[in-house]
């Protein structure tokens, strides 16, 4: 059987090819993190981790990723043996630095900025990486780019990603 | 979403033979296919799934070239490329396109075929041959701010998107397809592409029955390389103009230039006038204006994109300038401008 593994647990896939990712977890799976914003991959509410790498789960069918690994803002806290979740650095990091407003774009900026603290740590260049002279920040923000929000909080969540990157430096 | 059956296709030689129905499109990260599917602009019966096609997911080299499979992802190209001084053309140019979530889905193969971003071709209810051939075109006459000035016709005006192909034609690429028979041709990247003329529909020499399996880039000397591209916004946008080029200076003489133009036409363009009159050529501000003036000779602009000649003069001037100031202080440079 045709199976999908979404934060360690495994899936059968859908019948109906047609069914992308977003909707699977929202329809299939009950896992509302990931949020539909526009629906065509151009605002990254819906980013999760594929294998550890960011995409947007509204672009890609589910019988695309057969055999592979989802990871959404649900399986970013680790769970302990209580069972109570651990929040991730960076999920604490968005809290202290009150990196949201309404939120719903949220889970989506934290997938995306879970994966780029591994780009960082990998040294993966950015287009602000061929610059001259760029600063953290600038790199984030190119880096952050495929998640957009009205709310004004970009400084915030450009803060909370250096708060954690400080955490581990690269 | 129309409903389509599926087939997959797991390795290179599943090609040969397979059967698909008229109305079937193959798949590879599906970034721009699953959006104008769900805008009801591509309507196909059948998809060929191509996510299991691990032979064509790993770039190789030899002395003589790189072979990027069709399924290597943005990401790992634009990586891969970054660290080899003669390709830092191509990668600056995939990563200056779309976001970190869009270039780890999207493909080598699936950029090459990507569609124009025109409004009119995605809104189904607006004229556009492309999509509907026959029916006109509605940015002749409407909003044409992000339209192309060359290679365009009375039938269609559209730009192509890739930033990727952009460099790629300016490395000397060739596109490596792979028929259902099993026959394999390598066509170069400046012939890979249609100008739209009377069948805008037709945008490459892709046959029914071929796939793209491979990009093959020659090795070669490019000098110092740029990819300046100009946009509304400094991230996630189209180029309204962009300039790939690299150049190999000998005291002021152009020995060498590598040169190609995004945003500003019907397909990735090829400056063969520009090239032309510079290669050989003195450097100097005069002989710039030349080769621009020979290439916009032929240039058509449309009311609200009436801006582009003069961009793109800008632009290409900007970064010939920087190439020069760059080969002069550092004599037999290869790689990107910038270095860190």
């Amino acid at each position: 059987m045709s199976t999908l593994i979404v934060n360690e647990e495994t899936y059968p896939l859908p019948e109906d090819p047609r069914t992308t990712l977003l909707d699977f977890l929202h329809q299939h799976l009950s896992m509302f993190g990931a949020k539909k914003g526009c629906d065509h991959g151009q605002c990254g509410a819906c980013t999760v981790l594929l294998d550890g790498e960011r995409i947007n789960a509204c672009l890609v069918f589910a019988f695309q990723l057969e055999g592979k690994s989802v990871t959404t803002i649900e399986g970013i806290a680790k769970k302990t043996n209580d069972s109570d979740a651990k929040l991730h650095p960076l999920q604490k990091a968005f809290v202290e630095r009150d990196a949201f407003q309404c939120g719903y774009c949220t889970s989506g900026q934290i997938c995306s900025g879970v994966a780029l603290l591994g780009e960082l740590a990998a040294k993966n260049p950015s287009a602000v990486t061929c610059s001259a002279d760029y600063s953290q920040k600038e790199d984030i923000s190119e880096r952050m780019s495929g998640n957009l929000c009205r709310c004004g909080a970009y400084p915030n969540i450009v803060d909370a990603i250096e708060d954690v990157i400080a955490l581990e430096p690269q | 979403m129309n409903p389509f059956s599926l087939q997959h296709i797991k390795h290179t030689q599943d090609i040969n033979g397979l059967s698909t129905e008229d109305g079937a499109k193959y798949i590879a990260g599906g970034t721009n296919l699953i959006d104008l599917m769900k805008l009801q602009v591509e309507t196909p019966s059948q998809l060929v799934n191509l996510s299991q096609w691990e032979d064509e997911q790993s770039i190789t080299e030899n002395d003589d070239y790189f072979r990027i499979g069709a399924m290597v992802t943005n990401t790992a190209l634009a990586n891969y490329a970054y660290h080899q001084p003669s390709l830092s053309l191509l990668s600056q140019a995939l990563l200056s396109g779309a976001t970190v979530q869009l270039r780890n889905r999207a493909t080598t193969g699936g950029n090459l075929l990507q569609r124009t971003r025109c409004y009119y071709f995605y809104d189904t209810t607006k004229a556009c041959n492309k999509r509907q051939p026959g029916s006109g075109c509605a940015a002749l006459t409407s909003m044409n701010r992000i339209h192309a000035i060359l290679g365009t016709s009375d039938d269609c005006i559209a730009t192509h998107p890739s930033d990727m192909a952009v460099a790629m034609m300016a490395l000397d690429a060739q596109v490596s397809l792979t028929s259902k028979t099993g026959e394999v041709r390598n066509i170069p990247l400046r012939d890979f592409y249609c100008v739209p003329s009377t069948t805008p529909h037709i945008e490459n020499v892709l046959k029914d029955d071929e796939v793209i399996t491979a990009v093959i880039i020659p090795k070669q000397r490019h000098g110092t390389q740029y990819y300046r591209k100009v946009r509304d916004r400094s991230s996630y946008a189209f180029a309204l103009v962009s300039v790939g080029a690299g150049l190999v200076l000998k005291n002021d003489t152009i020995e060498k230039l590598t040169l190609s133009f995004g945003g500003v036409g019907t397909k990735p363009w090829y400056p063969a006038s520009a090239i032309r009159v510079l290669t050989g050529a003195t450097f100097s501000e005069e002989v710039l204006d030349l080769a621009i003036d020979a290439e916009l000779a032929d240039a058509k602009v449309y009311g609200s994109n009436n801006f582009k000649p003069d961009l793109l003069r800008n632009t290409f001037k900007s970064v010939m300038h920087s190439l020069y100031e760059h080969q002069r202080e550092n004599g037999d440079h290869e790689g990107a401008l910038y270095e860190n």
